[in-house]
């Protein structure tokens, strides 16, 4: 049976070569390659298809103006379905075909490529994925969070709390509605620093997964406990359920905020409808909304084409995103390029052109951050989005909560290790 | 030396049985061995090997589920917990008392083989669907326990980064060098359940398959073979979490959640049920095909949409088509692409005159 196991394994192995050998594309002259994974058809398809297409657009754009500083932008996208092998495959890939800079997808995934990006020396971007201590630059020379990470959003969910309940949180209570995984536990330490510093009471409730069933820690919040300000770190379609539960139990919603993935429109919409948010509060670490010069000139792209604006600009929230980390991407190889005065950058390079973004806003589409060497986070800044009349308003403009509480932990996570 | 046999001439139980049954057999081992071993390594681009890197894994993996499901017949929701108790295992042995691989791969296997033996139990007084469901909630009493303690799961992140593996002094880290790393521990994986099948144990999974109260009157006890499916099955898991964990650098369970179970019985029911070399199929066409088909309609697709449109087909039409391909190849063979195989084969072993 031996020798059928082995013919058969070496017949497929010819198959691939064949196969692989004739989709290899050959980069041209001018034009540079970034490696991008998707989730379109896997458990976060609901945000891939809107923060891809996002992400296209930009590039797109870029190259309608002619590229960054003349050279062209080639995007591989992979679908990785948010599992890990995938994933994996998708970076080779990346690699053999040159790519300069990757956007990663999904937390488990960024975790698995960590080591490898670091020992290829391709920087990867993950905002909104991956853990909290990967904002250390040291630890991870190679993997870019470039958003708040959810220690920060943690901060920031405290201090607007802190905001609206009047200036003092002491003897109030503030409870965590949060989907029991690492992700959702992630944020904890810095809850109970901020509780023990800012004098408030927490308690936390956890959402087992799939996070569709949480009648009885709502019925609890609302019920017994009976908090002054509601946190939410939920994922998939748990954010919809914990708004129309709060909102049935007669919670009002503007004493609830939700982290990054809890505040798109297609989350409230799933609630029943902007209309029925009232007061909702969202995290976000891009701009949201269609008021943004670039969104408009992307749009006029379209229009140029004989094409209407595709429907998933409508999509602000993760649209946007999408185009934050493509312009984090563009700007980094541009970084790049100037530092090496227009020769073709390798992918250390654009780390290091990565490492040098500042003042990059997008006419406040992307926060006033700043990466360095040892600070992969760009600072951790967020923005507050509310349910106002039936669509997202901004209610506080980029701001750190509690910048020095997050590195003292970074500090001591870094020391642990 | 080349010829094959035009029919069944087998006497006796050891012909039967034997690895090599013809001259044939060895050749095509040392030219597969040379291909392995020499040339592909040589030739392939390191893209192309770290797909083999991943079928190499899963191999592992989907061996140890074929022993219990395939051969045994037991079924196990869980397999994709197994792999995390020994990714762990290995994890915090590597990390907190320094062990090589050679100690912490074995370790994690005895380890999955122990809390696979727990999980198993059931299986003494159920089975179909209802074993299929007290499986399932192993998987998640598992998963549960390694989220929710820091002693096992390293912290709230429930991630522990481990070392490259090293070898004399020589460090593993890049896809070539993990090749061979990877591809010992498949060829070992295939030897050992190609014997394994061949030896009283083996026979013993199948009796108990075919007919549970029959193998127990003919003297088999059945309860201890159970268990013992379920040790090597979860041995196998285990191992392939180790090498996963290696692979990757990090033990992370969200790596190896129910869907991963699934996926591994996808692939040993496409490939074949109670077959080693249907597995590999499995293994392969499993992770290979999302990659195929991505590559022919990435190519194909352009001609018909725009690139913005086109990322969405390629995904979507590579769901349905992954999906489509599994129904087509088990409504032309049940039994699985090992059935396929064999089929051809024995057509052509008396063509062309079949009569």
């Amino acid at each position: 049976m031996m020798r059928f196991v082995k013919s058969t394994l070496g017949l497929a192995v010819a198959t691939a070569t064949l196969a692989f050998g004739a989709g290899e594309a050959f980069a041209q002259q001018k034009e540079l390659v970034f490696g991008l994974q998707c989730d379109r058809t896997g458990p976060t398809a609901t945000v891939g298809v809107y923060l891809c297409p996002g992400y296209h657009d930009y590039i797109d754009l870029v190259n309608s103006k002619g590229g960054v500083e003349g050279y062209k932008i080639k995007v591989i996208e992979v679908d990785n379905e948010y599992k890990v092998p995938p994933a994996m495959e998708a970076h080779e890939r990346f690699k053999k075909d040159g790519a300069v800079v990757e956007g990663l997808y999904g937390t488990p995934q960024t975790a698995a490529l960590n080591k490898k990006l670091e020992e290829d020396k391709i920087a990867g971007t993950s905002p909104g994925f991956g853990t909290a201590n990967a904002a250390d630059g040291k630890r991870f020379p190679y993997t870019f969070p470039i958003a708040a990470s959810y220690w920060s959003q943690a901060g920031a969910a405290i201090e607007f709390a802190k905001e609206k309940l009047g200036g003092s949180l002491k003897g109030k209570k503030i409870a965590y509605l949060f989907y029991d995984n690492p992700a959702g536990k992630e944020p904890l330490p810095i809850l109970e620093d901020l509780a023990k510093s800012e004098g408030f009471e927490l308690r936390t409730f956890a959402v087992p997964a799939p996070g569709l069933e949480m009648g009885a820690q709502i019925l609890d919040i609302t019920g017994r406990f009976k908090p002054d300000f509601v946190v939410t770190h939920l994922f998939g379609k748990a954010p919809s359920v914990s708004i129309k539960e709060l909102k049935g139990k007669g919670y009002p919603l503007s004493k609830v905020i939700a982290f990054v993935w809890g505040g798109s429109e297609a989350d409230i919409i799933a609630a029943g409808g902007m209309g029925v948010a009232e007061g909702y509060n969202t995290i976000q670490f891009a701009g949201v909304g269609k008021d943004f010069p670039v969104l408009k000139e992307i749009a006029a792209m379209y229009k140029a084409a004989g094409k209407a604006a595709p429907k998933e600009m409508d999509s602000t929230v993760y649209y946007n995103r999408g185009v934050f980390i493509a312009a984090v991407h563009v700007e980094a190889v541009r970084n790049a390029i100037k530092a090496k005065g227009g020769g073709v950058p390798t992918p250390e390079e654009v780390k290091k052109g990565m490492e040098s973004i500042k003042g990059l806003t997008l006419d406040g589409l992307v926060p006033p951050m700043e990466l360095t060497a040892a600070d992969h986070e760009g600072g951790g800044w967020c923005q507050v989005w509310s349910v106002k009349g039936g669509k997202l308003v901004k209610s506080k403009d980029w701001f750190q909560g509690f910048r020095a509480v997050i590195q003292k932990q970074l500090a001591a996570d870094a020391s642990k290790s | 030396m080349f010829h094959r046999e035009a029919g069944v001439f087998k006497t006796t139980y050891a012909a039967d049985m034997a690895l090599y049954p013809l001259p044939i057999a060895k050749w095509t081992m040392v030219v597969l061995a040379i291909l392995f071993v020499v040339v592909l390594p040589l030739v392939l681009h390191e893209y192309q090997l770290s797909i083999l890197n991943l079928i190499f894994i899963a191999i592992v993996g989907a061996l140890g589920l074929n022993i219990l499901v395939g051969y045994t017949g037991q079924i196990s929701l869980g397999h994709g917990a197994f792999m995390s108790v020994g990714a762990y295992t290995a994890a915090n042995l590597a990390v907190h008392l320094g062990l090589p691989f050679w100690l912490t791969l074995p370790a994690g296997g005895l380890m999955s083989a122990a809390i696979g033996v727990l999980v198993g139990m059931p299986s003494l007084r159920i089975k179909g669907l209802y074993l299929a469901i007290a499986t399932l909630a192993g998987q998640l009493i598992i998963e549960w326990t390694i989220n929710h303690v820091p002693a096992i799961s390293g912290g709230a992140q429930a991630s522990i980064q481990i070392d490259r593996p090293t070898l004399f002094g020589y460090v593993l880290k890049s896809q070539a060098q993990l090749y061979f790393f990877l591809l010992f521990f498949a060829v070992l994986a295939i030897v050992v359940t190609l014997n394994l099948m061949r030896s009283r144990i083996g026979r013993a999974f199948v009796a108990v398959r075919d007919q549970d109260i029959a193998a127990e009157i003919i003297g088999i006890d059945i309860y201890r073979y159970k268990l013992l499916a379920f040790a090597i099955s979860s041995f196998y898991a285990g191992v392939c979490g180790v090498l996963y964990t290696y692979y990757f650098g990090i033990a992370n369970y969200e790596q190896f959640q129910l869907i991963v179970s699934i996926d591994y019985l996808a692939m040993i029911i496409i490939g074949g049920l109670g077959s080693v070399l249907g597995t590999i199929f499995g293994a392969i066409f499993v992770t290979m095909l999302p990659i195929l088909l991505r590559v022919v309609l990435e190519s194909a697709g352009s001609l018909f949409f725009s690139d913005s449109e086109l990322a969405n087909v390629i995904s979507g039409t590579r769901l349905a088509v992954f999906g489509a391909l599994i129904i087509v190849f088990l409504i032309v063979e049940p039994e699985g692409l090992n059935r396929l195989w064999r089929n051809i084969r024995s057509y052509f072993r008396v063509w062309p005159f079949s009569y």
